[in-house]
């Protein structure tokens, strides 16, 4: 099949960028959308013009790397999918697809499709850990975890962090994200004694980053490829109001 | 030696080895005591005395990352690098299986000594024996550490932790949460990581690649880095350098691994006189998704778990085009189960990706191009029903389907083996110090003790096992035990460093020839998987070696790199690591050419039983092969270091 694309070129985050289009010819119903873009990448590349740059590197769901607005939807808005698991037989013959960057204050677009999301890094260098040395452990099995706590854990842990649920909300919100990992740790018996700092530090430097703030929309988690849960959020906003009980800040 | 032979019943001391380059430095006693002893005579460097000293971590995968914290939290300044945007995306996340650990929480009958011996005897007796017996015996502090970080192992009802069995094994010692085993252990050590960097104590640069190594007076001093958002090139200083840079399966261009997974690192530091471990050691994976066209960029991996339900079957007649569905019983050949009665369908890794070489070979093969064999369920579903094989495989149907189109309740799935892992890697002595002094090479990046076959869920093992607990003592006893002399960026080493990778960037740009740096790499892929592939012989290894180099130098003439130096460049990032692709392939063709004999995943075609099994060499190959390099296109100087095996005994492995 052939393909019309209108996509997003931008030379760098100083630069302004602009939507450029170009054919995808012979295109295969088994290829990736990713696969896709090699192909024209390459063609561009054989008339001396820059590829197109974007992320990736697993290609399987994994790494979180890959990212990409598709005809308005993050990662092109088929459930529980990363841009780089769709998959070429959902478009047809003709089809006109847009490709933009995560748009997001606290995602500065880096290149073409590339925008730097280091600020999830450093949200979790803010308190999204526990604390425990290499040494300390004691047996694994001494401290029991109920199945459903940790099943309920491991749900929430599942985020590769990829920036959709960011790039979804229209307040630009980096609450999935944080509270995924706020309800990962806080699940777990191990989480409990920094659960309460963890969450103030976490917020804080999310405000921090200029991410927005929730309005409980639901997007974030209607785009989010490994389905996390909106719950994750009420959960975070009660260990908050918990914390400023507690007078923990 | 020969296959029955006994062996020396003592460990011979360092002294006796034959290379003087190449002292293993395995410590002396028996095996159980070796590492407790080696810790308590290792030189210690005091609390306060760290913060003197700088280390340099390339890498940020499960090895690189859990080093890099745990040095970090002792105390030393760390600086950690990755090519990636963030540490947690390093291929270690895609893991899918599990990580093993001598727990015996089963009551199975597992111990230290079991995993020791299984890790060996899976390696087809081409490991040493002291590494692997100090991996089984730290394998369980792993589990600890990793539950204290708040890794969401799977758990039972009574909500212990769950175990499941694995290839080549017959006790349940590995660990997992759920099929995503390599994330959550490495979001452990990457927050873990994060931590560190909170307070400061690792600098973390991210989007930074290392593209040389820097030697001092003998001693590795620091690395000469690319910004891969501003091209800007710069030298790093530090009192040793650990690099734990991953796996070379791309040098396949196709393979289970990430797209970015590359050589360089520890490819620049062979040029720069580390030497290379067992090049030729590669690992094919009998259960991935078949290649789908031209368009392929990498395959997947269908979890080995799979094989436990399924059975592998082809058509009995060659050329067989019917679909799968109007091909009677018996017209079938359950090829793996006529052949390993015993193990049938979960014959071990290498053995099931040569068998379904064999049968495509035969001209059997299903699927586009001939190159697949199908997994088929329909037997399993009919025995358990659906809903059964629905929770034990949901979402890798789900996976496959998403992938292929095609659906496997219905259809019997396409399967094919592709590279999977590089059990060779930079040699290192007991102390995962290479033969550059200051200079540590840690999980998939070292030649490893998998030998010539790695066991399923033990490369997690083995990264973590380096970078938490291993690396952290023998680095100290290096820090401790050298006088450092002081030196700086503006050192000459640095500036010649410098320079080369700039030339070598501004050649790269400057080539502007008339193909894409992909058309190079599939092309060398093609001849790796032809000769150096899954089966290899004289003849084939002889003539890689004459097309390889060739394809070197049209690569540099020809290749065409757009854009600038000066801000991100993907395709000159993948320009750099593919030029370096082609001169690793050619070690390893080299090595495959020198390794007259059949082991674990390296299959020499001359080296077979009637049957057509493996046949290993044990009088003449008993060793580590170690290459020094000595300049491009001249010979490579082998240096071998003898194995010794007291404590499990040679035998030829049979799964009949
Ligand atoms: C699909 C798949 C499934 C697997 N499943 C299992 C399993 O179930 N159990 C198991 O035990 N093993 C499994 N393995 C193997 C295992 O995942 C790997 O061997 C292991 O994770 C490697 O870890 P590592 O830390 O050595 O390297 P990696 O995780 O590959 O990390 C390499 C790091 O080095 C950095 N790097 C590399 N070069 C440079 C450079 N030049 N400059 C800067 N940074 C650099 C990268 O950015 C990255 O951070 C699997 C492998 C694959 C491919
Ligand atoms: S919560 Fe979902 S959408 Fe957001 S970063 Fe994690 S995986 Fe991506
Ligand atoms: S490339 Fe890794 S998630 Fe898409």
């Amino acid at each position: 099949m052939n393909l019309t694309l209108h996509v997003w070129r931008q030379k760098n985050a100083q630069s302004e960028g602009r939507f450029v289009t170009y054919q995808a010819k012979n295109i295969i119903p088994d290829m990736s959308f990713l696969e896709m873009l090699d192909v024209v990448n390459q063609e561009l590349i054989l008339k001396g013009e820059e590829p197109i740059a974007f992320e990736h590197d697993c290609r399987e769901g994994i790494c979180g790397s890959c990212g990409m607005v598709i005809n308005g939807y993050p990662h092109g808005g088929h459930r529980g999918t990363t841009t780089c698991q769709l998959h070429m037989r959902h478009f047809k013959d003709g089809d006109v697809i847009t490709i933009e960057p995560w748009r997001a204050r606290a995602f500065p677009v880096l290149k073409d499709l590339i925008v730097d999301r280091s600020a999830f890094d450093r949200i979790i260098q803010a308190g999204g850990f526990i604390s425990a040395n290499t040494g300390v452990a004691q047996d694994a099995n001494t401290v029991l975890v109920p199945k459903q706590n940790a099943e309920a854990a491991m749900d929430a842990a599942a985020c590769i962090g990829c920036g959709a649920c960011v790039a979804a909300c229209p307040n630009a919100s980096a609450m999935l994200f944080t509270a995924a990992k706020i309800t990962h740790l806080g699940l777990l018996p191990q989480g409990q004694p920094e659960r309460y700092t963890r969450v103030v530090r976490m917020v804080e430097q999310m405000d921090r980053e200029g991410f927005g703030g929730c309005t409980n929309i639901g997007e974030c988690s209607a785009a989010c490829p490994k389905e996390i849960p909106l719950s994750v959020i009420a959960r975070m906003n009660r260990d908050l109001l918990v914390a400023k009980l507690k007078g923990v800040n | 030696m020969t296959t029955t032979d006994t062996r020396p019943t003592t460990v011979r001391p360092a002294t006796e080895y034959l290379d003087p380059k190449l002292n293993s430095k395995i410590p002396e006693g028996p095996i159980e005591r070796k590492w407790e002893r080696h810790k308590f005579e290792m030189k210690l460097v005091s609390p306060t005395n760290r913060r003197r000293y700088t280390i340099i971590v390339v890498g940020s995968g499960l090895a690189g990352a859990s080093a890099a914290a745990t040095l970090a939290e002792a105390g030393y300044n760390v600086k950690c690098y990755t090519y990636h945007d963030s540490p947690r995306r390093a291929h270690s996340i895609a893991a899918q299986g599990g990580i093993n650990a001598a727990k015996n929480y089963r009551n199975d009958g597992d111990s230290v000594f079991r995993l020791f011996y299984d890790t060996v005897k899976g390696g087809d007796f081409r490991a040493r024996e002291a590494n692997v017996y100090r991996l089984a015996e730290v394998s369980m502090a792993i589990i600890d550490q990793c539950v204290a970080q708040g890794v969401p192992f799977a758990r039972e009802y009574s909500g212990y932790l769950d175990n499941r069995s694995f290839g080549g094994a017959q006790v349940a010692r590995t660990f997992y949460a759920r099929g995503q085993t390599g994330q959550q252990l490495l979001l452990g050590a990457y927050q873990a990581l994060s931590r560190q960097i909170g307070l400061g104590q690792v600098k973390m640069f991210s989007r930074t690649e290392m593209l040389d190594l820097v030697v001092i007076d003998g001693r590795a001093r620091g690395i000469v880095t690319r910004d891969m958002v501003t091209g800007k090139i710069e030298s790093h200083v530090a009192d040793a350098v650990v690099l734990a840079t991953g796996g070379y399966s791309n040098v396949f261009y196709l393979s289970t691994n990430a797209k970015a997974s590359n050589a360089t690192a520890i490819w620049r530091a062979y040029r720069r006189g580390a030497f290379f471990g067992n090049p030729c050691f590669t690992q094919i994976h009998p259960t991935c998704i078949p290649v789908s066209g031209d368009h392929q960029s990498k395959l997947t991996l269908m979890s080995e778990s799979l094989r436990n339900d399924g059975r592998v079957w082809v058509p009995k007649t060659p050329g067989d085009k019917r679909p799968p569905s109007s091909i009677p019983e018996d017209e079938r050949d359950y090829y793996l189960e006529r052949k390993y009665p015993s193990f049938g369908n979960l014959a071990p890794r290498d053995i099931a990706s040569r068998a379904a070489k064999q049968v495509c070979d035969e001209g059997r093969g299903v699927g586009p191009g001939g190159l697949g064999v199908y997994l088929d369920f329909s037997d399993a579903i009919k025995r358990l029903g659906r809903k059964v094989i629905e929770e034990r495989y949901g979402n890798l149907f789900e996976m496959y389907e998403r992938i292929t189109g095609e659906n496997p309740y219905e259809t019997p799935m396409r399967i094919y083996p592709a590279v999977h892992y590089t059990m060779g890697g930079l040699w290192v002595d007991y102390n995962l110090m290479s033969t550059i002094p200051g200079l540590f090479v840690i999980g998939e990046a070292n030649f490893s003790d998998h030998g010539a076959n790695r066991l399923g869920a033990s490369a997690l093992m083995q990264g973590l096992a380096d970078g938490y607990f291993i690396l952290p003592y023998t680095i100290a006893d290096y820090l401790a035990s050298t006088k450092f002399t002081k030196v700086d960026t503006t050192h000459i080493a640095f500036r010649e460093a410098e320079a080369e990778v700039t030339d070598r960037i501004k050649r790269l740009l400057n080539t502007k020839g008339t193909r894409t740096v992909d058309m190079f790499h599939r092309e060398l892929g093609k001849i790796m998987w032809d000769y150096c592939g899954m089966a290899r012989n004289e003849a084939g290894l002889k003539h890689a070696l004459e097309v390889i180099p060739e394809l070197r130098e049209r690569f540099w003439r020809e290749v065409k790199v757009p854009g600038e130096g000066n801000d991100i460049n993907q395709e000159l990032e993948k320009a750099g690591r593919v030029a370096d692709f082609m001169e690793l392939a050619e070690l390893m063709c080299i090595d495959a050419l020198h390794r007259n004999e059949s082991c674990g995943g390296h299959f020499r075609e001359e080296h077979q039983t009637e049957e057509g099994e493996a046949k290993r060499d044990d009088e003449n190959f008993a060793y580590v092969a170690a290459w020094e390099f000595t300049g491009l296109g001249t010979k490579p100087v082998l240096h071998k270091e003898p194995l010794y095996f007291e404590y499990v005994k040679p035998t030829i492995r049979s799964y009949k």
